[in-house]
Order: structure tokens, then C-alpha cells, then sequence
């Protein structure tokens, strides 16, 4: 069973990979359900083009979106000098850019399973709510939301399960710092680089299977546990 | 409290221009799918914004285009029973029902929760879900979720539409006590003339986008020019009538209305009921001279006051009205056998109506409510 136990450094690893995967998703959360609602309940001018921002990730070669980011949120990229002048956030080389490139790969997913859940709730609930006094704060809050937080699961499950993955974008943005931004597929590739490192690549490889089979059967649960609240008639 | 409106509005090619006035009680928007109900009451609710007119309810400025005027529908303090009933899935029926409770100032709660649920009978739903209710429950559920907001007019758009004959049967009694309780002025969307009659005290009869016509009950129902609009099939007179008996040995009831005695199949209705009977002009024969041996049982004297034929001067079929000391009557006949008996207005006749075309579905009363009816109105 030795071969089974994981080095202190495979679970930094792993403990970086879930904490970049839940910032990922909990931070992009409620940007996710503005840009869903936007999507799916408003009518503006450049809505297509906000629609082909968000997909964008999805389409684009994570290298690519990688490049971008380091571009634009890099140390001397635009947007990235004024965040570390102004707020002291600061992306490049740290585990925080490694959050932002998976939130970034995740975002897409996230955004689609919450839309659809916008756009499949009866409009003549929120018409009803707002005959018996709610304006459209309460209606959001009271029957809106609480009708798509299984599309929210969702969405953030799928993001999760983006984050935990993401490759590409994440070593081209930060790179591969062992402790910082060694995430575990960036681990993975680094054991399969190195002489020897194959019973390595193997345990990680295991420990992202689990991860990623408790990710799906979470989300089934709690579908399951949704419908049967809802009882769709 | 009135409420009045003067609305023009375009939905596509359908064009709504919708005037008229009403008192208080129930009215009744009738008038055929598609005529333009749903969407007259949708503006009073603020669902939809007239292009142009006003909506004024009980003094307060709903809509007002030319002033620039247009009250939010959470604002407006006005009820909304929908066709589909519309509870929300996720909540409970008493989350439901406490729903607009919630945003409802404390001077505009006149509803108590008990008596609500008292009222509609859905104590023992409370904890359920909407998705396990059934038809009629989810519509009672919804008036009283529209009741408990404390509305200052109560719409209710066909809500017995999409319900089976035993579920209507099963409303009919709650929206009456609601209607004589007199708690909130009732805007009732229909196009079944028997809901109509039975109902309301006022109808607004709706064709096209037009108001055709607007009045009591029994004056606009025993309009004969308005009888393709209202329904032909179904057409006929209402008449108030009082249950002074009950004749155990054939079964029967006697009720007594101004035109003479009416003998039906016995109702369990306590002696001194007061009900509508509607009677169907096709169901009506006209006598010239008292019969004698004759199986139908009600036969009243009357003179002819009107005859409008159906389909122009040439049609085949006539409506003749009578007057049968104060209430109307309203017989259906071919022209050939009002010429072969030389009807004409002025004349006197009789009218024969068979005992079983009078069946419970042409009847409503105050008090054909559910037991207990009486004790929760004491109570109140």
C-alpha cells in the first residue's frame, strides 16, 4: 500500500488544485447569474457580443486564452498594473492567477446551465408574484432564484469541474510553481516529464478521478433532491 | 366603489377598445374565447400597458396615458386569480397563501388567514406542495392566496376553465360566499353563460374588442338582439325564485317566483332558499289556450312582449319573450309554428316548461354552500 500514499508534495498539490477550483467557482458565481440574466432576460444593445465573450473560452485554445490573460492581467499588462496599484491584487506567477485562469475556462459552462435554467422558468409565476405585491428585487429573490438553484448546481459543478482540470490557460497565465501554481493536471505533466515519475502521474491521476466522480454524483444528489422539492406537475 | 375603464390598446391585428362602468358585487366579463376579456382584465392588472385611456379603480388613477400615469402592478393592490391557477411549485400552500400577506401593508390586511382558510376550505392543505393538489384545490389555494393580500378588486380570469363538471361544482359554492360575504368587489372573466347567470349581478358583455353591451344580469341575458353573442345554444331567461316546498311523496321541490309555482326534481335546499333558475329557451313550448292533459308540470301564463327572428325576418327560427307577471320568459320556436299560431305581441299564452329541463346545473342560491356556510357567515 506504500505506493498508494501521496507525497507531501502530490498534496499540495492537491490541496492547491481545490482551493483554485472553489475560488474559481464561488467568485465567478454571482458574476454568472448577472451575465446569465443579462443573456436570458435582457435586451440590450451588444447582448451577441457579450454572449460571444462568455463562449469565447470555450472555442478559443486554452494557450491562447492563457496568452491573453497574461497580456491583459500579466504584471505589466493593462489591467493588471491597476489592480496591483490600486487593490494589491496581484495574478501573475500566484495561485490567485491560477484561480482567475480557471474561472475564466469555467465561466462559459456555468453561465450556459444557469441561462437555461432562466429561460425555462414561467414567466407567469414572476406575472403572479408581482400581482400580489413583490417588485422585481422580491420576485427575483422569492420565486426566480429559488426556481434555478438547480441550474445553479449545476452550473457551478461544471465550472468546478472545468477549474480542477484546467491545463492549457493556467501554465501558459502562471506557469508551474510547485506550492503555488502547481495545480494537479500541471503536477501530472511534470511526473510524466521526469524519469521514474510514472507511480506519481498514477496516484494523481486516481486522486482526479475521485475528485471528479464525487464532483457528478453530488450534482446528481442534488438534482435529484431539487425535482423532488419541485415536483414539476 | 366603481370601476371604470376607457382603454384603446393593439395587440397585432386585434384591436381592443374597451369602455364601461361598474358598480360593486360581481361583474362579469363575458363573452367568446378571444373576444378581448383576457386582455381588459390584464391591463387593470397592470400586466399590459394600454396605448392609450385610463383604468380607474375605486377613485385611484391605475392608468392614465395622457398624464403619463401607469401604477406598477405590485402597486396596484389588485387580485388576480389566473385560469391556471399559477401557485408557485417550490413553496408550501401556506407559503403560498401567506405570500402577498407579506408585502402587504398592515391597514391593507383585512383578511384573517383562519377565516381565509376557513372560508375556501384548504385547512387540511397547508403543508403540501402545489404539485400535489388537485385542480380544484389549486384553484381555491389561488383565491385565497389573492384574497390574503388584501386586494381592493379580486380578478379572476375563467378560473373554473380548466376544471372537470364535479370540480366546478366543488368552486361554485366558495365563490359565492365570497361574492354575498361582500369582502371584495369580484371582476369575473367567462365565457359560460351558465357561470355568467349564476354569478353575477352585473355583465359586461365583451365581443370583438368592443363592450356590446353592460347591465344587470338578467336585463343584458334577456337581450334576444344580443343572443348571438351571448350563446344561442345555451340562451334562455333567469328567474329569482324562493324554495316553498317540498313534496317528499314524488320527489319533487316547489319554488315559487313571481310568474307562478315551479316544480322541479327535489333539491336539498332548506324551505325559503333563494336561487336563480335559468331556463333554457329551447327548453320553453308556448300554448295559446291552457292545456289539459299534459305531462310537464310547469305551465305559466304570460303575454308576448317581443319576437326577434334569429338569422333575419327569413330564418327558421324565432325568439319570442314573454312577460309572466314581472319575470321574463323566453321561448324558442320555429317560424313555422309561430304563424301557425299567430303570435304576435300583446297576446296572451302559456308556457310549458318540463320539470326535468330544470336540473341543478341552471341553479345557484347564497346558500348552496358547503356545510357550514351559515355559521361561518354568523361569524363574520
Amino acid at each position: 500500500m506504500d505506493w498508494m500514499t501521496l507525497s507531501p508534495e502530490e498534496w499540495t498539490a492537491v490541496r492547491l488544485s481545490l482551493k483554485v477550483a472553489t475560488v474559481a467557482t464561488l467568485v465567478g458565481l454571482p458574476f454568472g447569474i448577472g451575465v446569465a440574466l443579462a443573456l436570458a432576460r435582457g435586451r440590450f444593445w451588444g447582448q451577441s457580443l457579450l454572449n460571444g465573450l462568455v463562449l469565447l473560452p470555450l472555442i478559443l485554445p486554452p494557450v491562447v486564452t492563457g496568452y491573453i490573460l497574461l497580456i491583459v492581467f500579466g504584471q505589466r499588462g493593462p489591467v493588471g498594473r491597476w489592480l496591483a496599484d490600486y487593490f494589491g491584487i496581484v495574478f501573475s506567477f500566484r495561485w490567485t492567477g491560477a484561480a482567475l485562469a480557471c474561472g475564466i475556462m469555467g465561466f462559459p459552462l456555468m453561465v450556459r446551465a444557469i441561462r437555461l435554467a432562466i429561460e425555462s422558468v414561467d414567466a407567469r409565476l414572476e406575472e403572479a408574484a408581482g400581482t400580489l405585491g413583490a417588485n422585481r428585487t422580491w420576485v427575483f429573490a422569492t420565486v426566480t432564484l429559488p426556481l434555478i438553484v438547480p441550474g445553479i448546481l449545476t452550473g457551478m459543478i461544471l465550472c468546478f469541474a472545468k477549474a480542477m482540470g484546467e491545463f492549457g490557460a493556467t501554465i501558459t497565465f502562471v506557469s508551474n510553481i510547485p506550492g503555488e501554481t502547481q495545480t494537479l493536471p500541471s503536477a501530472i505533466y511534470t511526473f510524466t516529464q521526469v524519469p521514474g515519475g510514472d507511480q506519481g502521474a498514477l496516484r494523481l491521476t486516481l486522486v482526479s478521478v475521485a475528485i471528479s466522480m464525487l464532483a457528478l454524483l453530488a450534482s446528481e444528489v442534488m438534482a435529484r433532491l431539487a425535482h423532488r422539492r419541485l415536483e414539476i406537475e | 366603489m366603481t370601476l371604470a375603464i376607457d382603454i384603446r390598446h393593439r395587440l397585432g391585428s386585434f384591436q381592443l377598445d374597451a369602455k364601461f362602468e361598474t358598480g360593486g358585487g360581481l361583474v362579469a366579463l363575458f363573452g367568446r374565447s378571444g373576444s378581448g376579456k383576457t386582455s381588459i382584465v390584464n391591463i387593470i392588472a397592470g400586466l399590459i400597458r394600454p396605448d392609450h385611456g385610463r383604468v380607474v379603480n375605486d377613485g385611484v388613477v391605475l392608468v392614465d396615458r395622457a398624464r403619463g400615469i401607469f401604477v406598477p402592478r405590485h402597486r396596484r393592490r389588485i387580485g388576480y386569480v389566473f385560469q391556471e391557477g399559477r401557485l408557485f411549485p417550490h413553496l408550501t400552500v401556506r407559503q403560498n397563501l401567506l405570500y402577498g400577506r407579506f408585502f402587504a401593508p398592515d391597514s391593507e390586511r383585512r383578511e384573517g388567514f383562519d377565516p381565509v382558510v376557513d372560508l375556501l376550505g384548504i385547512g387540511g392543505l397547508l403543508d403540501r406542495r402545489p404539485g400535489r393538489l388537485s385542480g380544484g384545490e389549486k384553484q381555491r389555494v389561488a383565491i385565497g392566496r389573492a384574497l390574503l393580500a388584501g386586494p381592493r378588486l379580486l380578478l379572476m380570469d375563467e378560473p373554473l376553465a380548466s376544471l372537470d363538471e364535479a370540480r366546478k361544482a366543488e368552486i361554485f359554492p366558495y365563490i359565492e360566499r365570497l361574492r354575498d360575504q361582500n369582502r371584495v368587489p369580484i371582476v369575473y372573466v367567462s365565457h359560460a353563460l351558465a357561470e355568467v347567470a349564476r354569478l353575477a349581478s352585473t355583465v359586461v358583455l365583451v365581443a370583438e374588442g368592443k363592450v356590446a353591451a353592460v347591465g344587470a344580469t338578467t336585463d343584458v341575458m334577456h337581450r334576444l338582439d344580443l343572443f348571438a353573442l351571448t350563446g344561442r345554444a345555451e340562451a334562455g331567461s333567469i328567474i329569482e325564485a324562493i324554495v316553498e316546498r317540498h313534496d317528499a311523496a314524488f320527489g319533487l321541490t316547489e319554488l315559487r317566483s313571481r310568474a307562478g309555482v315551479w316544480r322541479l326534481p327535489r333539491l336539498d335546499l332548506a324551505i325559503g332558499t333563494r336561487l336563480r333558475l335559468t331556463v333554457r329557451a329551447r327548453d320553453v313550448m308556448l300554448a295559446k289556450s291552457a292545456p289539459g292533459d299534459l305531462s310537464a308540470l310547469n305551465i305559466v301564463p304570460g303575454v308576448v312582449t317581443d319576437m326577434a327572428g334569429a338569422g333575419g325576418s327569413m330564418g327558421a327560427i324565432v325568439e319570442i319573450k314573454l312577460d309572466c307577471n314581472g319575470d321574463v320568459l323566453i321561448a324558442r320556436l320555429t317560424r313555422y309554428s309561430v304563424e301557425r299560431l299567430g303570435l304576435a305581441p300583446g297576446q296572451q299564452i302559456h308556457a310549458l316548461i318540463k320539470s326535468v329541463a330544470l336540473d341543478r346545473r341552471g341553479l345557484s342560491g347564497p346558500n348552496r354552500g358547503p356545510a357550514g356556510a351559515d355559521a361561518e357567515a354568523n361569524e363574520t
